[in-house]
């Protein structure tokens, strides 16, 4: 039988999606038989994409079947991709799209990372708009939302969304799968533009230094100037245990994040609402990402309808320590936002301190004072983060030291 | 069949200049055809034919239209307000396919998917054309030039303008009515197939020579409120049921769990908020489609908390809307359909749930109507372009879908909104050129998609009202080349053949576009 792939999605709950079916032949040139919801608006596109793909894998001869319920080129290149590479796996070749400009932003290793929003790797509808809703970051997944049969399909994906869709400023985050097969998503990462990189179960600071240096060695490779920053997810008693050790295991470590679901499995327990059963890993997390100087970030809340449960939720999040939550909905992400914001008391007193240590600065004064108290740097610091975040929450002016009034 | 000469509208758009064997104006521009000569008006009626016991009943529908005079090529018209549930049409013309009746015209106020046999009353011969919204199946039957007669799409208001300005004649108006006494008054209230209102038969019982009315529920006279007046009914008729009840208000009304409807829906009240629309004494017309509904519900936490009421709010109303009410936020509804079961109930029993018309509401040959003072509207659109003209009807791919409504009469707001998709699936929304112009794009104010909100250049007033606020204003030509961009390119125009198919009349009884026939 000649090599033949197949590859997406199909029937009638998939939209703007598609599925190809790819078979190598000997001659007869390229036959393309396409079944399109938008056959008579971009039939001619669809056709044309096929054909770029197949010049770039060197396909000379094939038969092709698309059904398409409104893809996107992107999607109809991954695609195409996935089904050439599942009968052809020996091609080298990428069929990559324009890398847009849109997609060519930095990210700050100490940025706010309040709100991430988990996105399917191969479900690429959901990420078109992702950005709009402004969260602090969006994550591709790689990981749990991708089926195993499935997770070759959706590199191909995640790598063509991360060089095309417009992501309005989040950071751009990538979550690859377990170790060690995580290693081998790095390639269809890095060249692309990744900010930073969640590491999903991690147990042993060594599982962290793997991949960084697999990171650096396919920076060098691809030339990338940008660093990328890394997230080691916490799930186990194990992992939890260690939180500082992995933490502290490379200085590209930003942030700490736990995984509630795999944790309470792994210490014999269920999930509550209450939480009183992980109360120890969060902390636990909370403290070793402190003592490592990076910020720790708790799970996401599953219930999408109850904004009031996440708000809650939230706020005893930001009690424990965290700087941020994941999100599985936008709409989730403004509640976060909200919640993570500083409260009235907590922006007066930065703004005085703000305000003490500005004077200082222009007085020429190594020591900040308000009134009779010296403040210690860590504080000053952390009052500037406040003032920030309250600017961007939307709660201060910008302009508050010239007497702007309360935004 | 070959096309009727064609002419260049107003709007540049070449329209038939006879539509069925009829003479036809095309579109002149906004405010600009005037109409001359008296409104039409049915034979006077004398009681001598009449029983004096009040009791018109007759036992089937089949004898009512028999004993009303069904004849080949009539107009026969019915309402929508059973919607999706609607047992009544299908029923008249089974019956008149019995009678070997042939060459009918159906002149519906609007048709829905339960309307699918009609494709098998066009194809037998017992039905000509249709004159009204073609939804779903029969648009796609239309589109693919399966009609032997020219479609003509009216918006609600130019239903009611065509029938009393005698452009259509109706021989044979059938009323379904959820509620009616043996005299034929009539209402939507009460019954197993409770609707609400009857508004949008109004002009078929003052206007049709002949009217019946359908019911499942007879009860005693009176039958009040008499939504519909006896006094113009010939026969009353029952039927074991005249329609779907879970088809015609649905329990609950669901609102979108979509991320991006609610956004642009969020933006849409915004909008109204910050442009100072929202304000003590102010009118909305709301909606039952998902965006239009969320809007209303953002609107309301809106005015809540800026302590803000409204004069009135026209429907269609859901629970959402009679919750308003109920909260005092807004004086009134004036409502022309309802959607829910909660706002049939609010209907029935809360004074200040007004039940309005064509008439009232959208007749453009009036002494006024009340869409032109309804502060804001917010529509949905299939496609705009960027000079803001706006389609509600085809698709991009041609296809005729959808009908007009409300949607024209409503254009004449103040403040004309379309919060909108930048796109579905890969179709971009803001194209160069709607595929079908069904209103001109100096009534259009506003756009709102998730990637921004486009206001319409003429309307300096609303630029500068919202300038220095936060909501993220932009050319609706940026928005265009940003799709565009996504979508890798604008799409290739539709194939059409050259036959019209359906013709697509503006609210003064012009006409404004046409939809052609797509190339197989």
């Amino acid at each position: 039988m000649s090599p033949n792939g197949q590859a997406g999605r199909r029937g009638d709950r998939v939209r703007s999606d598609c599925w190809i079916s790819f078979e190598k032949t000997t001659d007869g040139g390229i036959n393309i038989a396409l079944k399109s919801k938008v056959e008579s608006m971009y039939g001619d596109s669809i056709r044309a994409t096929v054909r770029e793909g197949l010049a770039v894998f060197g396909v000379e001869h094939a038969n092709v079947t698309v059904e398409d319920t409104g893809a996107l080129p992107f999607v109809i290149a991954a695609r195409l991709e996935a089904a050439v590479k599942r009968a052809l796996p020996d091609i080298d070749a990428e069929f990559l799209p324009e890398f847009k400009a849109h997609s060519n932003y930095g990210t700050t290793r100490n940025r706010f990372r309040r709100s991430r929003l988990y996105l399917p790797g191969d479900q690429s509808k959901l990420m078109l708009n992702a950005g709009l809703h402004r969260p602090d970051g969006v994550i591709l997944d790689l990981e749990d939302s991708i089926a195993h049969t499935e997770k070759d399909a959706a590199r191909y994906v995640v790598r063509n969304a991360l060089r095309t869709v417009d992501f309005f400023g989040a950071e751009r985050m990538v979550r690859i799968n377990q170790l060690p097969a995580g290693l081998g998503d790095l390639e269809f990462v890095v060249p692309h533009n990744p900010h930073v990189i969640l590491i999903p179960k991690v147990e042993d600071p060594t599982q962290v230094v793997a991949v960084d240096e697999r990171v650096q060695e396919l920076r060098k490779a691809h030339s990338v100037e940008a660093e990328i920053y890394l997230m080691p997810i916490v799930e186990s008693g194990l992992g939890c245990w260690r939180a500082y050790e992995i933490a502290a295991a490379s200085p590209n470590v930003v942030a700490l994040t736990i995984g509630l679901e795999d944790y309470t499995a792994d210490i014999g327990t269920q999930r509550t609402k209450e939480g009183r059963e992980s109360f120890w890993a969060r902390s636990q997390v909370v403290n070793g990402a402190r003592a490592a100087r990076v910020q720790p970030i708790d799970t996401v809340f599953a219930d999408v309808t109850d904004m009031e449960g996440l708000l809650a939720s939230v706020l005893e999040a930001k009690a424990l320590g965290f700087d941020g939550k994941g999100c599985i909905h936008p709409r989730q992400i403004a509640v976060i936002n909200r919640g993570f914001a500083p409260d009235e008391q907590e922006i007066e007193k930065a703004k005085r301190i703000v305000v003490a240590f500005d004077e200082a600065q222009a007085a020429g004064y190594g020591v900040v004072s308000l009134g009779s108290k010296m403040i210690d740097p860590p504080v000053v610091k952390r009052a500037l983060g406040t003032v920030e975040l309250a600017v961007r929450s939307g709660i201060l002016a910008r302009d508050w030291r010239e007497g702007g009034d309360d935004a | 069949m070959p096309n009727p000469e064609m002419k260049k509208n107003a709007a540049g758009r070449m329209v038939p200049a006879e539509i069925n064997g009829r003479e036809a104006v095309p579109f002149r521009g906004v405010g600009k055809h005037r109409p001359d000569g008296t409104r039409a008006a049915p034979k006077v009626a004398t009681c001598i034919d009449y029983p004096a016991s009040g009791n018109k009943l007759v036992p089937d529908i089949k004898t009512a239209l028999v004993e009303a005079g069904i004849r080949d090529g009539m107009t026969i018209s019915t309402h929508h307000h059973l919607r999706n549930g609607d047992f009544v049409a299908n029923a008249i013309f089974d019956a008149a396919a019995e009678l070997g009746i042939k060459e009918l015209v159906w002149f519906p106020s609007a048709s829905f998917p339960c309307h699918k046999p009609i494709i098998e009353h066009m194809k037998n011969g017992v039905i000509h054309h249709i004159e009204g919204s073609m939804n779903g199946p029969l648009g796609d039957f239309c589109s693919h030039g399966g009609m032997r007669g020219m479609g003509v799409l009216r918006s609600h208001g130019g239903r009611y303008q065509a029938v009393q300005d005698g452009e259509v004649h109706i021989d044979i108006s059938v009323i379904a009515a959820p509620t009616a006494d043996p005299f034929g008054n009539a209402h939507g209230l009460t019954g197993p197939a409770a609707c609400g209102l009857l508004g949008f038969a109004l002009a078929d019982s003052q206007y049709a020579d002949r009217v019946i009315v359908v019911t499942d529920n007879l009860i005693d006279f009176p039958c009040v409120p008499w939504q519909i007046q006896g006094n113009y009914v010939d026969f009353v008729t029952t039927m074991d049921a005249i329609g779907d009840a879970s088809k015609i208000v649905s329990g609950t009304t669901q609102i979108t769990k979509s991320p991006d409807r609610l956004r642009i829906a969020e933006m849409a009240a915004r909008f109204v908020r910050d442009a100072g629309i929202m304000r003590d004494g102010f009118s909305f017309q709301g909606g039952a489609g998902g965006t239009s509904l969320s809007f209303a519900i953002f609107l309301m936490d809106m005015m809540r908390e800026a302590g803000v009421k409204a004069r009135f709010v026209r429907g269609g109303s859901t629970q959402y809307l009679t919750r308003m009410l109920e909260e005092g936020l807004t004086d009134y509804i004036l409502d022309g359909q309802t959607f829910d079961l909660d706002g049939v109930r609010s209907m029935r029993e809360n004074p200040s749930h007004v039940n309005t018309s064509p008439f009232t509401s959208y007749n453009y040959h009036g002494k006024g109507c009340f869409a032109s003072f309804v502060d804001c509207v917010v529509l949905g659109a299939t496609e705009v372009d960027v000079n803001f003209n706006a389609n509600v009807v085809t698709h991009s791919d041609g296809r005729l879908l959808h009908g007009i409504g409300g949607w024209q009469n409503c254009l004449f707001s103040p403040c004309v909104i379309l919060p909108i998709p930048a796109f579905r699936d890969r179709i971009p929304v803001i194209v160069d050129e709607v595929t079908t112009l069904c209103g001109p794009g100096e009534l259009v104010d506003v756009i709102v998609t998730e990637r921004g909100i486009a206001i319409n250049p003429r309307r300096e007033d609303l630029l500068s009202a919202v300038r220095g606020t936060d909501l993220p204003i932009r050319t609706i030509e940026e928005l265009k080349a940003e799709i565009d961009d996504l979508v890798g390119g604008a799409p290739a125009k539709p194939k059409f053949g050259d036959r019209v198919v359906a013709a697509i009349k503006w609210v003064d009884g012009t006409v404004i576009d046409c939809v052609r026939q797509l190339a197989e």
